[in-house]
């Protein structure tokens, strides 16, 4: 691993009081088959605290305009509450600027466009994108498409029976002919959290720009996009307390300024004929038609949450809370962890013995246990641990050591279900 | 824990552990692979079919506890039956576990209703029915990869 850690050794955090942040998120005050909800799919999409839900209320009740064109009051408003969110999301991940923030409608999207923004125009036969074995589909697919286009070439870094990135083997596979790495944060299948700040050191070297999938990573660490020096760097809002439907994508001003528009449309014009369309300055140019402006708001009231909570007393939480289900879960007979990197974020991935993953998952469900059974939208990680699919449970900051006892009842139940 | 009991019988775990019909069929004239991509399921149906009768069918894979008891009961039952009959059968257990049909006569299921549990859980219907589908390709003798999407 990384012998690289953050500049300062930080402060301890204070603690975070998960039970009463609780209170701020409704929807977790149900009984599911009669018992208490305890929800472990955040990997899949966190719950949105009444903040956020208010937003998105507070916007189509009293300020739904159409914005940037309008001069009437409503649009002003409308306007001033997305840009809001966009200088939120900026200083959020410590951009220079709010032009090198897109809006999207997810960490998808967001890599879909440097695919084709960036990558088709400029990448030929002979070429290389390198990514990891433990991608998810969306950071694998749009990659694979590009190739297909291009004539680039695909290659995947491997990585051991831990889950973690080989490095050795990755600082092979970098040459000159590596144009882009493109690799996950945190995995969403092991949580794993890669070395990003060597891989991007490593790349830059060979002259190859980075995209990071921060999906998993922005709600569980702090993120500071110059520190790290990505290039591009990519998010969802739904996992990050906000709204679906939106997300981000980061991209260093020079490089989003030399890449055409993704998408032709309303927004990213400045002047349309039929002879010449002069296209409109960042972000707007890839920003074609009405976005989701609600979620834009919304997740602009998740930002707002998160930093109050503070990334630090989050990123504490969940890592004790982690080693406390890590613990216990070794405790249930016949269950394997499926990713035990040394560095690890929030994510329990597991099989149990002759009991398949689609079995617990109901079983849990049973006892008010919401977690996710499936390959997880990375089923080249299924198929090095060589399982059809695992079981997942996934922490978020209301996450409670009660959450957790519950949670490892619940599997006690299914070994007696199927004893 | 009622509607638990409802889903996983007794009679599913015997079929899990002990699927009936288990391996490949080394005479088989037709055969198909189906897929579930919601778990990654994969199951291998083998069948041999002479004159419209199904005279042998086996199946390999690994999946839940509810698919794999499916295709074990599946196999099972479709041995000795006509092709038309599988079909019409496969038609009607389809219908009882996704609803579509608004009796409740499931005589014709007979040990099949074991699995009319799954009613309850919308979510797991396709692991009940991957075995049928991959049945409904094979002896189409479609090449390609069943899926339950």
């Amino acid at each position: 691993m990384s012998s690289q850690k953050a500049q300062v050794t930080p402060a301890p955090a204070p603690a975070l009081d998960a039970v009463r942040l609780r209170a701020d998120f409704p929807i977790l005050r149900q009984e599911v088959h009669g018992k208490p909800l305890v929800y472990l799919d955040n990997a899949a999409t966190t719950q949105k605290p009444r903040q956020v839900i208010e937003a998105i209320n507070h916007y189509y009740t009293t300020d739904n305009a159409n914005i940037h064109r309008g001069v009437h009051t409503l649009s002003q408003r409308a306007t001033d509450d997305y840009e809001g969110a966009r200088e939120k999301l900026r200083a959020f991940i410590n951009a220079a600027d709010t032009r090198e923030i897109i809006f999207v409608r997810g960490a998808t999207e967001g890599i879909n466009l440097v695919a084709q923004s960036y990558g088709r125009p400029r990448f030929k036969a002979g070429d290389e994108i390198l990514i990891s074995a433990m991608e998810h589909h969306s950071n694998i697919v749009p990659w694979q498409m590009l190739c297909e286009q291009t004539g680039a070439l695909l290659k995947v870094a491997p990585i051991n029976d831990a889950g973690e990135l080989v490095l050795d083997e990755f600082h092979k596979l970098l040459s000159p002919r590596t144009k882009l790495v493109a690799v996950v944060h945190i995995s969403n299948a092991l949580g794993t959290i890669n070395p990003v700040r060597e891989i991007i050191a490593a790349a830059h070297a060979v002259g190859a720009v980075v995209l990071l999938d921060g999906a998993q990573a922005v709600a569980h660490a702090a993120v500071d996009v110059r520190a790290l020096n990505c290039d591009f760097y990519v998010f969802s809002s739904h996992k990050l307390y906000g709204p679906t439907g939106v997300g981000v994508l980061y991209g260093k001003r020079e490089l989003l300024e030399a890449m055409p528009p993704y998408q032709g449309g309303g927004d990213m014009i400045r002047m349309v004929s039929f002879k010449k369309t002069e296209y409109n300055s960042l972000p707007y140019k890839f920003e074609a038609g009405t976005p989701h402006i609600a979620g834009g708001i919304g997740l602009g009231a998740a930002i707002d949450y998160v930093t109050a909570v503070g990334l630090d007393a989050i990123a504490a939480h969940e890592d004790q809370l982690l080693r406390y289900a890590t613990e216990q879960a070794l405790q249930v007979p016949g269950l394997r962890l499926i990713g035990t990197a040394r560095a690890k974020a929030a994510i329990l991935s597991f099989v149990l013995e002759r009991i398949h993953p689609h079995d617990i998952g109901t079983i849990v469900d049973h006892e008010g246990v919401a977690i996710r059974t499936g390959h997880h939208c990375a089923m080249p990680v299924m198929d090095f641990f060589n399982v059809p699919a695992t079981a997942r449970a996934s922490l978020a900051l209301y996450n409670t050591r009660d959450d957790v006892d519950c949670f490892i009842a619940a599997l006690h139940k299914v070994n007696e279900v199927f004893a | 824990m009622s509607g638990l009991r409802e889903l996983y019988q007794e009679v599913i775990f015997d079929h899990n552990r002990h699927p009936r019909n288990f391996g490949k069929l080394e005479d088989a004239n037709r055969y198909a692979v189906g897929h579930n991509p919601l778990c990654g399921d994969r199951l291998t149906l083998y069948l041999k079919v002479e004159n419209d009768l199904i005279k042998d069918l086996r199946f390999e894979g690994m999946g839940c506890a509810i698919s794999t008891a499916s295709a074990s009961l599946m196999t099972e039952r479709l041995k000795g039956m006509t092709v038309a009959d599988a079909e019409a059968l496969f038609g009607r257990f389809h219908d009882l576990l996704t609803n579509a049909a608004t009796d409740d006569d499931t005589a014709a299921l007979g040990k099949l209703t074991v699995l009319l549990g799954v009613r309850e859980y919308p979510a797991r219907v396709k692991c009940a029915t991957l075995a049928w589908h991959t049945l409904h390709a094979a002896l189409a003798n479609q090449e390609q990869a069943v899926t339950t999407e």
